[in-house]
């Protein structure tokens, strides 16, 4: 019997593999209900809620410590909540992770691939790991698409930041993942390879109609590609606008003015209100 | 933006379905294709996988000849020695080889990936299971060889028990990994000298190199509870007095089943704990 699922032409394919199919909200990419994780005394993700709605693109937005990697380790199954519930296409994230997890991934400058394997090698693996049939024509597509095709026979480890970034994507992006969790994905890359890298993130969403979740600290980057920001100041949403909607709440001219705003505590402007209100409600 | 064919045929991954035994052994069997590729990267690991266990066996050997032509007629039993320090060195290295491919993960900063990828712990902890064999293999048999070629001593002389005693040996290497990389994911690389230093525990009370009888008496019932303890004896029975007890070897599977459940539960709350302490975002450091 051939077992193998193409996936892209519909979405959510596998689909013989969703055990959550039958959820509510298995469509759903991410929904994350009342939300909190402690360390001891120290809160760093404090009851927080939020939905992401297939194909857009939303930003974990806040300084050093308001819970931006927590939230998205939570969402991947590396940190296990201390309270409230994380479902990812339906599936409870904590108990049933192994169900939705071909139809995720996830890239950070801070997580490596092994650096004596080769790129290709590495390549192979992860497609062997995320059930890819045309391997070796996945990894061509891949490789063209990043422009990495000379790095394939190159030791990962011996490759620029800007290239392993690349060969980072590669791998997130082998298996066309409905959604994409990104952890800074542009930090320390030069502007144009930041640039770069923008730009094939919103071209992989909009022709994949992928949703995707990223944490930065780059005010630009976030202006850029985010349909939605998600401000965390303290381990709590202190806001979740579009970019625009948010400049506007607070009378800036920039997300980073704003954001500056948040994390020195500075208070909201007048008619701020109206927009948490409108959220909560 | 111009596409070769087999390019275009790319565009769109073909994905197996996620679950089932053939997905897991897909799982498996890339994860394994990963070791592969690091010991073929290097030449030197290549060589040191057979570097210490043929000193070891060289020194032992020289040993026994020594003893050969100068004490008693048990000491002068031919293998003795040698055997023990291959069987021993089948438990250690295969403990070895499953504890420091799954701290090279950590060493790599690629764990992370792993634990998010569709790969789940049960087929981690078989691909290392798997691959500790592998590497077993590749370092044993040119050593094994070695002996006999050096000192006469073959080490299928020990006949159809000799597979039995390997199981054993593997299946307990296999419960010492398991806890060594549990506390390793829960506590880091800070307790990475675990996975050196825990095989070592058992040298003296597991009897390699003299029988069960030389401990204390309060020690004798720890020793019997140890699965390698049945190994060493059985091997000196075979060669020593040419009798062997199957009942014995039986007893020590049944023990090692027990040992390696403990194993996986241990590795299994480990990770678990890890991920309620967040150490899983920490890895690496």
């Amino acid at each position: 019997m051939d077992e193998r699922v193409s996936n892209l032409g519909q979405q959510g394919g596998a689909g013989a593999a969703r055990p959550d199919a039958g959820a509510p909200d298995a469509c759903v990419p991410a929904s994350v209900r009342d939300l909190t994780k402690t360390y001891g005394a120290m809160t760093a993700v404090d009851h927080i809620s939020f939905t992401l709605i297939q194909g857009t693109t939303v930003a974990l937005l806040g300084g050093n410590g308001a819970g931006k990697t927590t939230t998205i380790a939570m969402l991947l199954g590396l940190v296990m909540p201390s309270s409230g519930e994380v479902r990812v296409f339906g599936a409870d994230v904590s108990r049933n992770r192994g169900a939705v997890a071909q139809r995720l991934n996830f890239q950070s400058p801070y997580v490596d691939l092994p650096a004596r394997l080769s790129v290709k090698q590495n390549l192979t693996v992860y497609a062997g790991l995320y059930g890819i049939a045309n391997v070796a024509e996945r990894i061509a597509y891949i490789a063209e698409h990043l422009q990495i095709e000379p790095l394939l026979d190159h030791p990962t480890g011996k490759l620029s930041a800007g290239q392993k970034t690349r060969v980072g994507l590669a791998k997130a992006l082998l298996n066309a993942p409905e959604l994409l969790l990104l952890d800074e994905p542009t930090a320390s890359l030069d502007p144009d390879t930041a640039d770069w890298i923008r730009r094939k993130l919103k071209e992989y969403a909009e022709t994949r109609g992928a949703t995707l979740l990223l944490a930065s600290h780059n005010m630009a980057e976030v202006e850029r590609l985010a349909d939605r920001v998600i401000l965390l100041h303290q381990g709590r949403i202190i806001e979740d606008e579009t970019p625009s909607a948010l400049i506007a709440t607070y009378g800036r001219g920039t997300l980073e003015e704003v954001f500056l705003d948040v994390v020195r505590g500075r208070a909201k402007p007048e008619g701020a209100a109206r927009s948490a209100t409108r959220k909560a409600s | 933006m111009s596409t070769t064919n087999a390019q275009a045929k790319g565009a769109q991954p073909i994905l197996f379905a996620p679950i089932g035994l053939r997905a897991s052994l897909r799982r498996i069997v890339a994860l394994v294709k990963r070791y592969m590729y690091l010991l073929r990267s290097s030449g030197v690991r290549l060589v040191e996988l057979i570097y210490w266990p043929f000193l070891q066996m060289l020194t032992w050997g020289f040993l026994q000849k020594y003893l050969a032509g100068t004490t008693s007629p048990l000491a002068q039993a031919a293998g003795v020695l040698i055997g023990s320090v291959l069987l021993w060195d089948i438990l250690f290295r295969s403990k070895i080889g499953f504890s420091t491919t799954f701290i090279e993960e950590m060493w790599s900063r690629n764990l992370g990936n792993l634990l998010i990828s569709p790969l789940r712990p049960y087929e981690l902890v078989a691909a290392l299971s798997l691959w500790s064999v592998i590497r077993l293999s590749v370092s044993m048999v040119p050593v094994a060889f070695a002996a006999y070629l050096f000192f006469g001593f073959n080490l299928l002389d020990l006949g159809l028990p000799l597979v039995a005693f390997f199981a054993v040996l593997v299946l307990t290497s296999w419960s010492l990994g398991l806890i060594s990389a549990g506390v390793i994911l829960r506590y880091g690389l800070g307790a990475e000298e675990l996975a050196w230093s825990l095989a070592f525990l058992l040298l003296p009370i597991c009897c390699v190199y003299y029988p069960v009888s030389v401990l204390p008496e309060w020690l004798r019932p720890v020793a019997l509870a140890l699965p390698p303890t049945h190994v060493f004896e059985g091997m000196r029975s075979i060669l020593l007095r040419h009798t062997f007890d199957a009942k014995d070897l039986w007893w020590a599977l049944g023990l090692n089943v027990v040992y390696l459940v403990a194993g996986y539960v241990t590795f299994s709350r480990f990770l678990a704990s890890a991920r309620v302490n967040g150490t899983l975002l920490r890895l690496g450091e």
